[in-house]
């Protein structure tokens, strides 16, 4: 297995910069060296991740036309794959309109800060062992501190703007997001309870056979597939897509915090989200997916960071399926579904995990009778989640679930 | 470990040169011809009534105060998660403690409709 960065590092890229370098003072070449080592690299992840979301925005049209049997775009190069950068072109290109009410610096800051947020996330994920950039003792709480900063940009764009659509938008954006913080982080507590640590080259030692040969040796998903599962939802809310795209959703406020951003600063906010949904596809298959790790030892030939990628494309498109699938929900709805079913279920399973690391694994109980356990608690957790949503149902007046009735008549005739 | 800070640094100032260096290439590329009906605010194409920023529905505040007491129990419950494995089982039980006083919390805010979309 080749490892690039391992060969970048020692491809003698450091000495050659040194050489160049060798006029400056003694004790000044170290130092630049590094810091233009940090600027090459930083440039090549932005260049890559720019690269991704390009081409996501292709995947995300061809894959949801397919879902809704069209074909996409087909015109631009071999399948349309050069409509991103058509896009790209036409998004430069096009006139620039701040509106005379808008606050100019609120307004224009909000399309620039928007992008930040979501890249430095990326600063953390692990694409192979050795191939990520900042390894921190606290990257998982690095990643979702940085992502969750984004909702300062997004009420600036919205106040910014004096438009009301833009208010309403940017007010919902940031009730959403706030609410669905709590789920997301409190999801992950779980997993670092059992792995112990938040680095994230750490973790994913943790769940796999390439890891160092520690519990639990198999990826987070299967002893947390609860938490999984509120961690998709709570992550779709916190990137807003659909069916969670309340703080812009057409039919009703136009296209809220940023109805009246025209030309490259839309594409700024286009950009932000496709950036927030790679890296949240990437810091969840890192939480729960094994990240480099293959599923079995005999599949270690294949490289660290086609694995990495797989299951990053693979949970992407999880979330293009989800908007191609659902439809919106309604703001109390959403609200409701955060705090009344996701918190305390993610508590109650914080509660369980909690007990079975104790008493089960900490007890050195064999790994059969903790997956048991695993399996128990999460059952308990689907009744759990289940019963709530009946519940609520109930009490919200809407018409009970009948799996046994009879379909009603469709008008179509066979 | 401080060199990688460094490059958090350096990347956070390479992340905000993007949209900067987006905004220099559109400014260079883009047409110009502004009015005042273009920029006028866009509402339906009709003259907009009434100020926008006024006081806005309190509800958003409510969700906001419960969201910053989960956000400080969730600052606790990390520290507490990672040392995990290293504590004492009444480790668990000082976090069961904690977690139903918030469950109280929780059920208490939702009593008094802070939960509420209304």
């Amino acid at each position: 297995m080749t490892d690039a960065w391992v060969v970048l590092q020692a491809s003698g890229l450091r000495e050659s910069l040194a050489g160049l370098l060798s006029r400056l003072p003694e004790g000044a070449i170290a130092p630049t060296v590094e810091l233009l080592m940090a600027v090459l690299k930083a440039t090549a992840i932005v260049l890559v991740i720019q690269l991704g979301m390009l081409y996501s925005t292709w995947l995300e049209r061809k894959f949801i036309a397919r879902i809704q049997d069209r074909v996409g775009p087909n015109r631009i190069g071999l399948f349309g794959l050069g409509v991103p950068f058509a896009d790209m072109v036409k998004i430069l290109t096009k006139e620039d309109i701040t509106p005379t009410a808008a606050h100019r610096w609120v307004y224009n800051l909000g399309a620039v800060l928007v992008v930040p947020p979501a890249l430095l996330g990326f600063a953390v994920i692990a694409f192979d062992r050795h191939l990520i950039a900042a390894d921190l003792s606290v990257g998982i709480l690095f990643f979702f501190a940085v992502a969750s900063t984004s909702v300062i940009p997004i009420f600036m764009a919205g106040w910014g703007s004096r438009n009301k659509y833009a208010l309403i938008g940017a007010m919902r954006a940031v009730a959403q997001i706030v609410s669905y913080e709590i789920p997301q982080v409190l999801s992950l507590v779980g997993v670092l309870l059992l792995a112990g640590t938040l680095g994230v080259n750490e973790l994913i030692a943790s769940q796999g056979p390439l890891g160092d040969g520690g519990f639990p040796g198999v990826w987070f998903v299967f002893l947390q597939p609860i938490a999984f599962i509120i961690f998709l939802i709570a992550t779709s809310a916190e990137i807003e897509r659909t069916p969670f795209d309340i703080p812009d959703a057409e039919s009703e406020i136009i296209a809220g915090y940023h109805t009246e951003y025209s030309g490259i600063k839309f594409g700024m906010f286009y950009l932000a989200l496709y950036f927030a949904t790679i890296a949240a596809a990437a810091i969840g298959a890192i939480l729960f997916l094994g990240g480099w790790q293959p599923p079995f030892a005999f599949l270690a030939f294949v490289p660290g960071w086609a694995w990495m990628t797989g299951k990053t494309v693979l949970l992407v498109l999880v979330f293009m399926w989800l908007r191609g699938t659902l439809p919106r929900l309604r703001a109390d709805q959403l609200m409701a579904f955060a705090w009344k079913i996701l918190v305390p279920l993610t508590l109650v399973n914080l509660l369980l995990t909690g007990l079975i690391g104790k008493l089960l694994y900490a007890a050195e109980q064999p790994p059969l009778v903790v997956f048991a356990a695993f399996t128990v608690s999460n059952a308990v957790l689907l009744g759990l989640l289940l019963w709530l949503i009946a519940w609520w149902r109930e009490r919200d007046g809407a018409p009970a679930v009948r799996f046994d009735a009879p379909l009603a008549p469709s008008g179509r005739t066979a | 470990m401080s060199e990688s800070w460094v490059f958090v640094a350096v990347f956070a100032l390479i992340a905000l040169s993007i949209p900067l260096i987006g905004l220099l290439m559109a400014f260079a590329l883009r047409p110009k011809r502004s009015g005042p009906i273009k920029n006028s605010t866009y509402e339906c194409g009709l003259e907009t009534i009434g100020e926008t920023w006024i006081q806005f529905k309190v509800q958003y505040y409510l969700f906001a105060l419960v969201f910053v007491l989960f956000d400080v129990e969730t600052v606790f419950l990390y520290p507490w998660a990672v040392a995990y494995n290293h504590l004492p089982l009444f480790a668990l039980v000082e976090m069961f403690v904690f977690l139903f006083i918030l469950g109280v919390g929780l059920v208490y805010a939702w009593r008094k409709g802070a939960l509420e979309w209304v």
